[in-house]
């Protein structure tokens, strides 16, 4: 008995889970992302109090101030499952890994001059250490907020910054500098200029609310960081030796350009549920920014001399850009 | 530092420089401000720089080998679908059990995701933090590609449409769901022991490995792909749990009583959990590759005494209840499916008598207990189905405090006997279904008063569908249960006369014929 | 009496290299066939050597490459650039 299972045609009695076509309010095929997402987290008839923290539910909206009608209208642009997630990073993956061979083979990092090697090993590679921060940060957004929505993308941007991290790790391991790293981390733990910025992410660590972290470390600090590094001073760094570093720092600046996408996404869901959460925002956003600008005012001073504060005040411009986009006035 | 010694770094100072050198001690903020959960439970660690890391991948890797496996996987899981891979399956009833895996599993597998998330924020050091997140991520992977193979199976086939709502809600899927709150609402290294070492080390294998080659032997690629790879990163999980039991001892004698006390309690927690999946492996798959009770000798038996004989030199037993479970292994597969049998209308999958092959293959592995204990009960019930009185069992059941699960095993020793514990708490009385429940409850009886139990939910009013009407002349508090599960009726009962069973023979015979 | 430690892969031409690398390395190794999975078991410790696996490739491995493969393990995991180890106690 011969069977052809390709070219038969037959009818399907649904196009999608229960849970889905409701929400949809039609039963029509989902996306992986959806299927993979939406309505999936459990919200009813836990068993147990967290031994850790009983006056919450496992699973509770009640450990943020924002409140939302729908957690998973906080969902991700990009549309990241596991799988979509890992496809993109696997790719600039190989991107930077191609890139750091081919620096190593042509010795253009090793050849790079020493005033530029300088700036690298006392800007960039503390940073590894604020990228660690956002981490932790972010895997306290992945544990504890509500709705897989958040908490997948969070836990997908917590292993984006160990992979920063790593990548810094790495160009510090191509210019030849392992002594520098270390160098790094004792300024890190020392040097005045970074200590606001140790002291902020520190501060973080023991936030409460996960959403006001959320927007902290990843809409405040890093919409100032990250062009601060990436795009202002990987600039000023190639027009004095070349382009090297923006090849070796190639991934976190895409890296960048496409989270933002997902944060800034995030708190235009936010405050468009709510008047209350729109303040709330706003007041979070204007804190973090004001301190983040204190904090990195001196990073900006050590990278570029008396130009940091001109330098730092576009970025601010840039993040104020951002959050007029989502909807909140700051 | 020249050149050759950077180029010389070796896969671990690599991976040191990759991880914990990233890592500091926090001096704005305390330390035991920054993870506050490390202390509560008693376990004592001094240094955190002793932990091994077992594998050490860095995230590079990490993207560039979990992106390969993913994009093989869906290539494999569209293939499938787009072939109209579900009719080469060996029978319809075999889609059954994929019923009871999505109901199951992906539920799980979430659970494991947020847990180790939250593990991997509260760990102080460094390495295990690393392998927590990772380990999470993975989990997401595997509850997504889950859903994503049975997806299209979901469009042709009654009773999976509905797993997401019946995640928190169906009595069956209590235990698994009871298991997970307990391990998630523990602190972290209870967290480690409960899911890291006592479900992925000890338990996994049998949970999944037997059960995807079961697949495979079934015709289901779509499972077997998914399956197979998400085992693939199994084998990192199971290193972290063995590490982290370690690293524990290691750290101070003082923690040994503690860490055998959440041995035993898991070994057995988890055990009870495997009820149902041995009972898909012996009379869910229409072609068997092998019995529970060889898994469970293979998987269990050897795996775990190889592993508790390693263990001893730190002081560990093995678990209380290991001569239990291997006396339960030539009973609790065919108790469960003749607990499911008996309850057609409660369940959104189909149940049946196995055909007389199939009896026989059960007499044949099960030598000791099947025909004597279980055969006849099954042979009565399909006298019973044949002549129009088809059992159907609509009691409440009555369920442990502890496992949730339905109080039907038998008392050790003993086949003929149901095993009954209970105890008195603060006036209240509190039933379990063996020794090892009742004991777990005595170790902690404020957290398992708490225990969500349906079928004394439903009678208190707190299982009633959305929109249900309590001042209604009529209501009665869980009179409406199907609702409340959205159970669709096709899926539910007999598979003979089901519509899966008459969909699936007439989408064949329409690819069989010219 | 020795307890094995043991692998598991998924059954494909590159773990068909694999496993012959363990039976040279492991002359213990007894190899078990299972629907879609082949899974070897050796007493006490078992030894997947880089070299030997790359002589049956015909190509360079990195051992990280086994995590594509993997089904389970059992024994104490050690990993190093070339070789990866588990084992138990006797
Ligand atoms: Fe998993
Ligand atoms: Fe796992
Ligand atoms: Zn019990």
């Amino acid at each position: 008995m011969s069977m052809d299972l390709r070219t038969i045609t037959i009818e399907p009695l649904r196009q999608t889970f229960g849970h889905l076509a409701r929400r949809m309010g039609a039963d029509k095929p989902a996306s992986r992302y959806m299927e993979g997402t939406m309505d999936l987290q459990p919200v009813e008839n836990y068993h147990y109090r967290p031994t850790w923290d009983p006056s919450h539910d496992i699973f509770d909206p009640a450990r943020t101030r924002i409140t939302m009608k729908d957690w998973y209208a906080l969902k991700d642009p990009r549309q990241f499952y596991y799988g979509a997630w890992t496809l993109a990073r696997g790719r600039m993956q190989e991107t930077a890994t191609a890139d750091f061979d081919l620096a190593d083979e042509l010795g253009l990092a090793t050849g790079y001059p020493a005033a530029g090697k300088k700036v690298i090993n006392e800007v960039l590679l503390p940073l590894r250490h604020v990228a660690w921060a956002s981490n932790i940060n972010n895997s306290a957004v992945a544990a504890y907020g509500y709705g897989i929505a958040i908490s997948q993308a969070a836990a997908y941007a917590c292993m984006d910054q160990l992979g920063i991290a790593q990548f810094i790790t790495r160009l510090g391991i191509a210019f030849d500098e392992i002594d520098a790293l270390a160098e790094a981390k004792q300024d890190w733990l020392e040097a005045p200029v970074w200590q606001g910025l140790r002291h902020y992410v520190e501060d973080m660590m023991v936030m409460d609310d996960w959403f006001e972290l959320f927007v902290t470390q990843n809409f405040a600090l890093e919409g100032l960081l990250f062009p601060l590094i990436y795009d202002k001073l990987t600039d000023r760094l190639n027009a004095a030796h070349g382009p090297v570093l923006s090849m070796l720092t190639r991934f976190q600046r895409e890296w960048f350009t496409e989270n933002v996408k997902w944060v800034d996404a995030v708190l235009k869901a936010a405050a468009a549920d709510n008047p209350a959460n729109k303040a709330l925002l706003g007041e979070w956003i204007a804190a973090a920014r004001q301190r983040s600008v204190e904090v990195l005012t001196p990073v900006a001073e050590l990278a570029f001399g008396t130009d940091g504060a001109a330098v730092l005040d576009e970025v601010v411009q840039q993040l104020n850009a951002r959050a007029a986009k989502a909807g909140i006035p700051v | 530092m020249d050149m050759k010694v950077s180029k010389k770094l070796g896969l671990k100072e690599r991976y040191t420089m990759m991880t914990r050198d990233l890592a500091w001690d926090t001096t704005f903020q305390p330390m035991d401000k920054v993870f506050p959960q490390v202390g509560y439970e008693g376990i004592k660690i001094h240094d955190w720089d002793k932990w091994e890391d077992p594998f050490r991948l860095t995230m590079d890797a990490y993207w560039k080998y979990q992106a390969e496996k993913e994009r093989k996987l869906y290539a494999i899981l569209d293939a499938f679908n787009q072939n109209n891979g579900h009719l080469s399956v060996t029978d319809a009833r075999y889609i059954n059990v994929l019923k009871l895996f999505l109901g199951s599993t992906p539920p799980l597998e979430l659970m494991a995701a947020r847990g180790f998330s939250m593990v991997a924020r509260q760990m102080v050091g460094a390495g295990p933090r690393v392998a927590c997140m990772m380990q999470s991520v993975d989990e997401y992977r595997h509850f997504q590609t889950q859903i994503h193979s049975i997806s299209n199976y979901n469009r042709f086939y009654n009773g999976l449409d509905e797993f997401a709502h019946q995640q928190s809600r169906m009595w069956y899927l209590s235990d698994g769901k009871s298991f997970f709150d307990d391990a998630i609402t523990a602190g972290p290294f209870e967290f480690m022991v409960a899911i890291g070492f006592a479900f992925e080390y000890v338990l996994t294998n049998i949970l999944f490995v037997p059960f995807i080659s079961g697949a495979a032997y079934n015709g289901d690629m779509a499972a077997m792909t998914v399956g197979f790879s998400a085992q693939s990163d199994e084998a990192r999980h199971m290193t972290l749990g063995l590490e982290c039991i370690k690293f524990m001892l290691e750290q101070d004698p003082d923690n040994l009583p503690i860490v055998q006390r959440w041995i035993d309690k898991w070994t057995w927690r988890g055990t009870r959990k495997l009820a149902s999946v041995g009972m898909m492996m012996d009379y869910m798959l229409p072609k068997r590759i092998m019995s529970f009770k060889e898994a469970w000798e293979i998987y269990f038996e050897q795996n775990g005494t190889a592993l508790f004989t390693d263990l001893a030199r730190y002081g560990v037993k093995v678990p209380k209840c290991f001569g239990q479970t291997i006396e339960e292994k030539e009973h609790i597969t065919h108790q469960s499916w003749i607990g499911f049998y008996m309850k057609p209308d409660a369940c959104p999958f189909h149940t049946w008598i196995p055909a007389p092959d199939e009896l026989d293959w059960l007499s044949e592995k099960y030598p000791n207990t099947f025909d004597k204990y279980y055969r006849p009960v099954l042979e009565h019930f399909d006298r019973q189905e044949k002549a129009g009185k088809r059992f159907n069992n609509k009691t409440q059941p009555m369920n442990c405090q502890v496992c949730v699960s339905t109080i039907k095993f038998n008392e050790p020793g003993d086949p003929m006997e149901m095993c009954f514990r209970e105890t008195v708490y603060k006036g209240e009385k509190f039933h379990f279904c063996s020794d090892h429940c009742k004991e777990i409850f005595e170790n902690e009886p404020e957290k398992y008063v708490q225990t969500f139990i349906s079928s004394h939910a439903a009678l208190q009013g707190k299982c009633e569908p959305e929109g249900t009407d309590v001042n209604a002349h009529d209501y009665r508090p869980g009179a409406r249960m199907h609702a409340y599960w959205r159970m669709d009726k096709r899926a539910t009962g007999d598979f003979n006369g089901s519509e899966d069973q008459k969909n699936f023979a007439k989408w064949r015979a329409q690819a069989t014929k010219n | 009496m020795t307890s094995n430690a043991f692998i598991a892969f998924q059954k494909n031409e590159e773990t068909r290299c694999i496993v012959e690398a363990i039976v040279d390395d492991n002359p213990d190794a007894v190899v078990v066939d299972q629907p879609a999975m082949v899974k070897v078991d050796v007493p006490g410790r078992l030894v997947i050597k880089r070299a030997t696996v790359e002589e049956k490739m015909g190509r360079d491995f990195d051992l990280q490459e086994l995590q594509l493969h993997l089904i389970t393990i059992s024994g104490h995991l050690d990993e190093s650039d070339d070789e990866f180890t588990l084992s138990w106690e006797a």
